[in-house]
């Protein structure tokens, strides 16, 4: 029961990194239809920023380490924005292939731009906030690092659900992701609507990328290609456009990975993600909570 | 209010419309009739904003030829598109509340959601229902009651009878008229159904491959010969 309570909170906080990032793959693909790539490198910027802010956070305090990430939120939501603009925008119109060719050739290029500015060597992650264990008696262990990811996701999926759900600027999101002509009949600035949902997504895994530095205490400049990539199957597991179903893929992902790390499989635990991905490609394409839409006449 | 000028769209190579010319007086209702194909939708699209186009597109006296969707609305025009278009993954109120999307004061807001509701109080009923959920006659409602959410001064309706039980059609004719005398809305009529479109507007034109091929008073219309053998089931 206490290995199974432990694997839980395990499986739980990598999770959270994971729907983190699948988020920002699910918005994008509800308005643009396509992939972006270049994603798992904002979350790898994200760590970057969260690594030269630390700085400014010497006492470790929750505080400084919350203002550190709220940082780099910022900083990455620009970064989305500015990938989108001028990587994405032109393209609108163009074939899907020429977008997702597009994406591939942004990853490599902030890829590739990390490694001149940040430099290749992997940089050792500093303690952001106060660190703490807490064991019961029963033995089981929680960190406090494990607790501030679960807590941060936690607030971020809440807030995200607010936005979506309860403001002008979320409904015009869906009514976006459902037709853009439509969208646009209504005086809604679809391009508006788009660079807005790039820079939410960019936050989000931009947070996404200093908590799970701060779990894996080293970042460099391909960080995010495999987190990246077990995200974009969480969001293919929660049905890719789904929203809710992007943060119950990355829970669920993390919990099976985890699962899977303390079984004797444990070897196959990276690999583990890709046989998620075909099993739901094989039967249940639309993923979990992913429904065909039929339009009504 | 609005004075079409020559004005031409191409898809591609393919010209759907050869530079056509009408006008479209303040609180009037003209119809543009004409079969499928003949480019009444590439008219209205045009003019919203959706797709490029030449020519001059006058409204108040500002030409509004090739500015974006948002502007066009912003401006005052108003168009329920071919098919409806709704938000079937909003509710009710959602949708209306995208309409309003550009409007800032929410008492205004309110007392438009109001005069919607009142004109078709099933959707009143249905405000917290998914949109796609509506049948299609209710569907139609609601991208009409959105449209006038925006205030426009200057409504397009592309097809409303289309794929709508008969007796819907009646009544969202007869809401169409009151919302042309009530609000002294200019409105611009799309209808392959040519007969209820001549009955409630004052000017029509015809349409066909692209080009303007009459134009008169709706009445004079419903007697010409030519349009009754075509449009009218030669009745
Ligand atoms: N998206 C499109 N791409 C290519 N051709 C189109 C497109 N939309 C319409 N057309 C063509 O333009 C012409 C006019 O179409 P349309 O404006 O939809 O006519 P209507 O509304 O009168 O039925 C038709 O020949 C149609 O095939
Ligand atoms: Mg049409």
């Amino acid at each position: 029961m206490i290995v199974f309570l432990q694997q839980l909170i395990n499986g739980l906080s990598v999770g959270a990194v994971y729907a983190l990032i699948a988020l920002g793959y699910t918005m994008v693909y509800g308005i643009l239809r396509f992939i972006n790539f270049a994603h798992s490198d904002v979350f790898m910027v994200g760590a970057y920023c969260g690594f030269y802010c630390s700085r400014l956070d010497s006492g470790h305090t929750l505080a400084g380490g919350l203002l550190v990430m709220a940082i780099a939120m910022v900083a990455c939501a620009l970064l989305g924005i500015i990938i989108e603009r001028l990587a994405y925008r032109p393209l609108r119109g163009s074939s899907n292939l020429a977008v997702l060719i597009t994406a591939i050739g942004v990853s490599l290029l902030l890829e590739n731009a990390a490694q001149l500015v940040f430099g290749a060597d992997p940089k050792a992650f500093p303690a952001l906030f106060p660190e703490r264990n807490f064991t019961s008696q029963a033995g089981l262990t929680v960190s406090s690092n494990q607790l501030l990811v679960l807590a941060v996701t936690a607030v971020l999926l809440v807030a995200l659900q607010w936005i979506v759900l309860h403001t002008k600027i979320g409904t015009a999101m869906r009514a976006v992701a459902f037709n853009h002509q439509a969208a646009a009949l209504m005086g809604i600035n679809v391009d508006r609507v788009i660079s807005f949902t790039f820079g939410l997504g960019s936050a989000l895994a931009a947070a996404g990328g200093i908590l799970y530095a701060m779990n894996y205490p080293s970042i460099d400049p391909y960080m995010g290609t495999l987190p990246g990539l077990k995200a974009f199957v969480a969001a293919v597991l929660g049905g890719i456009g789904n929203i809710p179903g992007a943060a119950l893929g990355g829970f669920l992902l993390g919990l099976i990975e985890t699962l899977v790390k303390g079984s004797k499989f444990s070897t196959y635990s990276d690999a583990i993600a890709f046989a998620v991905l075909i099993l739901i490609l094989l039967f249940r394409p639309a993923g979990l909570l992913g429904k065909f839409q039929v339009e009504k006449v | 209010m609005l004075s079409i000028q020559n004005l031409s769209v191409s898809y591609g190579a393919i010209a759907a419309l050869h530079g056509i010319s009408f006008e479209v007086g303040p609180g009037e209702i003209v119809t543009l009739i004409g079969s499928n194909g003949a480019g009444k939708t590439s008219t209205l699209r045009a003019i919203s904003g959706l797709i490029k186009s030449r020519g001059k597109i006058l409204y108040q006296g500002r030409d509004l030829a090739n500015l974006p969707p948002h502007e066009i609305v912003a401006a005052g025009i108003s168009h329920v598109p071919e098919g409806r278009m709704i938000f079937a993954n909003l509710t009710v109120a959602e949708n209306l509340a995208m309409g309003a999307y550009l409007q800032k004061d929410k008492g205004g807001i309110e007392r438009d959601r109001q005069f919607v509701f009142g004109m078709f109080p099933r959707l009143a009923e249905r405000r917290q229902q998914v949109a796609g959920t509506l049948s299609g006659g209710e569907q139609q409602m609601l991208a009409i009651g959105r449209a006038l959410m925006s205030r426009p001064k200057f409504l397009m309706l592309d097809e409303p009878s289309l794929g709508i039980a008969p007796i819907l059609v009646k009544t969202i004719f007869e809401k169409i008229v009151e919302i042309n005398r009530q609000q002294g809305l200019a409105i611009l009529l799309v209808e392959q159904n040519a007969n209820l479109a001549l009955e409630i507007s004052r000017h029509g034109c015809v349409l066909e491959t692209g080009q303007i091929i009459l134009r008169d008073s709706s009445a004079a219309l419903r007697e010409n010969p030519k349009v009754r053998a075509a449009y009218l089931g030669g009745v």
